[in-house]
């Protein structure tokens, strides 16, 4: 954004100084589209997952060329996914959704019950209920936050023990098991269509709906503008309330998808499900250069961000670093971004500061 | 130049609210009155709650949260956040349980695990003050890291073999009274950071940066030491948690103590500390701590299972930042509705409340 505010307001009088800014509207729209995506920090983070990837892959072939290294490194990380596209969301609106978890306990619950005592309904119409269900708890979270204007730490704070406790609170000492749900909707958490299991072809089209809908579409542009200046975007008379709760919603409706999917693929519901996954979901979208602080960032990077944290994990056994560290590893990374995110926005600053002064 | 000393004197005292208002209407009395209420409350109608046994249990089940609470409400008054405390307990708990393992003494492996608090707090502090990161992003990823330390240190296994000298230091109590031993040094820890907050320049400063810490670096307040050292006493601190918690408990896991940052922060929130920083005192923070414990206790007494507790802390926690802005938006309407304005101010706590509410969203 700033590199182009300024070639225009140089484009009248252009000094020797100035030319490297005005360098890279030389280029052709393609190379520049090609030097943006290079740069961009979804490539390096996608680097980084295909670093991780090649590593493993050379030190153990079934990684990944083995039916089930392949089917694990797809599964695995879906329902991460569905929750980091949701937090990526309400980041960039300068929010936080700590009560994905819950929601994804309460809404996995729900489907073994809906299962279990309605045994005639649909597998969609389960969908659809799920869905809705997640989106109306987030829909909760929205309200208190964008009406009662406080923190939305502190607010999805509050709502994670509620959700929690009344998960608990239902299931009392029953699980879900296997044996109590359809075959067919289990299916959906093995089957698979070309090698690419249904669980991730469903986490990828919500990705691709969410991630083009954030990048095209007005509302999407607005979660931006909220999270970049939540004042400014008030007086530019935005609805901020209405884009605040719709954020939450989909974060929600999406954790709620992610519940009925883990059911799904695990087939056991205990009270433990989703349990710590909401730092998890931050990390993905911190990593994934969503800044903490809104406005920036993209669903994309939150989905890399996603794969590269559960691909990490499955590779540290191979790397021959014992698995407990995992989360060493997790945090170690999760640092770097930041600190890169920072060190490159120095740099990019002081770049613009000495074109300034030297003009 | 001269008629500066011709104009009358002007003090606040003309504007401010009368001492008891000011004392009573604001949310730490509040929440100690709450407290006192439950706690009469659970006396008269909880079985067993007035037993001698009560008094020790609420306190050594409180005491990790009481402890860490202090040094994260001023962390939180600067306008950080600190998500790695529990954390830093499980790290000290594995430290010294490996130590302790390896043939070294209590006292020895307490202090290691101290210092490695203290060296953790200082990569937070570092981290926020001079390199300038969101202290959120940083305590998440610290989070992870400092767990991922204590898990790969001692893996699944546990460290069980203390001597028992020091595990019953950590469950007596005062003599015969049933005052947990760990109050003491709570109790001195309590005054410490009490003194820190409210009585010294230091403390002033703290409040400063919470508010504005341009302005606060323009009076001359040294913003980034002092977040610095403030991590580094919400890290030491913390490993005494975790210290307390392993003694007390007989065990030291990787595990030890999952969660509990959010149980802390829930207590400074109640304790009608502002997330956006700038304010909260220490006696509603303890008030706060208190409440959740007894409430907790009351609620085991009555068999009432811990999934219900948690529902009521966290609605309690939600009522708690989402009051004053009913009641001013309560406020408003009544004054829309009836146009001839009020000849007195609308309650004393609501004018900065509204200020501090009105970055929508954040």
């Amino acid at each position: 954004m700033n590199q182009a505010d300024l070639k225009h307001a140089d484009g009248t009088e252009v000094s020797t100084s100035e030319a490297l800014l005005v360098e890279p509207s030389a280029l052709s729209p393609g190379r520049r589209a090609f030097n943006t995506f290079v740069r961009s920090r979804e490539f390096s983070i996608f680097l980084v997952l295909v670093a991780v990837i090649l590593v493993a892959t050379v030190k153990n072939g079934s990684f990944l060329f083995s039916s089930d290294g392949w089917r694990n490194f797809l599964l695995n990380p879906s329902i991460l996914l569905l929750l980091a596209v949701g937090q990526a969301a309400v980041v960039i609106t300068r929010n936080v959704d700590l009560s994905v978890g819950s929601v994804m306990a309460l809404t996995a619950y729900l489907t073994g019950r809906l299962f279990i005592d309605q045994p005639g309904l649909p597998i969609i119409v389960v969908f659809g209920l799920c869905i809705l269900f997640g989106a109306m708890l987030g829909l909760v979270n929205g309200v208190l936050v964008a009406y009662g204007k406080v923190p939305a730490l502190v607010i999805t704070l509050g709502t994670l023990y509620v959700y929690r406790g009344v998960m608990l609170t239902w299931a009392g000492s029953d699980r879900i098991n296997a044996g109590d749900l359809p075959g067919d909707f289990l299916a959906l958490g093995t089957k698979a269509v070309l090698t690419i299991p249904w669980l991730t072809i469903i986490a990828f089209a919500v990705l691709a709906a969410v991630g083009y809908y954030m990048y095209t579409a007005r509302g999407g542009r607005e979660l931006y503008a909220i999270g970049s200046d939540p004042d400014a975007a008030v007086l530019y008379g935005l609805k901020v309330k209405r884009r605040i709760l719709a954020a939450f919603a989909l974060s929600g409706a999406l954790a709620g998808l992610a519940g009925l999917l883990y059911t799904a693929r695990y087939g056991t519901v205990s009270s433990s499900v989703g349990f710590g996954i909401e730092l998890q979901a931050v990390a993905a979208v911190v990593i994934g250069g969503v800044a903490i602080f809104g406005g920036s960032g993209t669903v994309w990077g939150a989905a890399i961000g996603a794969f590269l944290l559960v691909t990490i994990n499955r590779a540290l056994p191979s790397l021959g670093i014992e698995d407990f560290w995992q989360r060493a590893v997790v945090g170690a990374l999760i640092l770097g971004a930041i600190v890169l995110d920072r060190l490159l926005a120095l740099r990019q600053a002081r770049k613009l500061a000495e074109a300034r002064d030297s003009s | 130049m001269s008629t500066a000393t011709a104009a009358p004197a002007r003090t606040y005292s003309d504007y401010s609210q009368p001492l008891w208002r000011r004392v009573l209407f604001t949310r730490e009395s509040a929440i100690i009155a709450l407290t006192v209420a439950v706690i009469l409350y659970s006396l008269v109608n909880v079985q067993n709650f007035d037993g001698p046994l009560t008094l020790k249990f609420v306190l050594q089940d409180i005491a990790p949260i009481l402890v860490i609470a202090l040094p994260m409400t001023l962390v939180i008054i600067t306008g950080e956040i600190d998500l790695s405390v529990a954390s830093i307990m499980g790290l000290s708990s594995v430290l010294l349980g490996v130590l302790h393992q390896d043939g070294m003494p209590i006292p020895a492996a307490a202090l290691l695990a101290l210092l490695a608090g203290l060296a953790c707090g200082a990569l937070n502090g570092f981290l926020v003050a001079y390199v300038g990161l969101p202290s959120l992003a940083v305590t998440i990823g610290t989070l992870a890291l400092f767990r991922g330390i204590a898990v790969g240190l001692l893996g699944t296994t546990a460290v069980t073999e203390f001597t028992e000298k020091w595990t019953d230091l950590a469950t007596g109590t005062i003599g015969e009274s049933n005052w947990p031993l760990v109050m003491v040094p709570i109790a001195v820890l309590i005054v410490v950071f009490v003194v820190l907050l409210h009585f010294t320049t230091f403390g002033r400063g703290i409040y400063d940066i919470g508010l504005n810490s341009e302005a606060a670096h323009f009076t001359g307040v040294n913003v980034a030491r002092t977040k610095l050292v403030l991590f580094m006493l919400s890290g030491v601190v913390s490993a005494f948690a975790g210290i307390y918690f392993t003694l007390r408990f007989g065990t030291a896991r990787g595990d030890n103590a999952t969660g509990y940052e959010l149980q802390v922060i829930a207590a400074v929130l109640l304790g009608g500390v502002s997330i956006f920083g700038g304010r909260g005192r220490l006696h509603g923070v303890i008030a706060g701590v208190v409440l959740i414990g007894v409430i907790a206790s009351a609620l085991r007494l009555e068999s009432v299972t811990v999934n219900i507790t948690n529902i009521i802390i966290g609605l309690l926690l939600i009522a708690s930042v989402i009051a004053p802005s009913v009641l001013s938006w309560v406020a408003e309407r009544l004054s829309r509705q009836a146009p001839p304005a009020p000849s007195e101010p609308s309650g004393p706590t609501e004018p900065p409340t509204t200020q501090h509410t009105a970055p929508a969203g954040v």
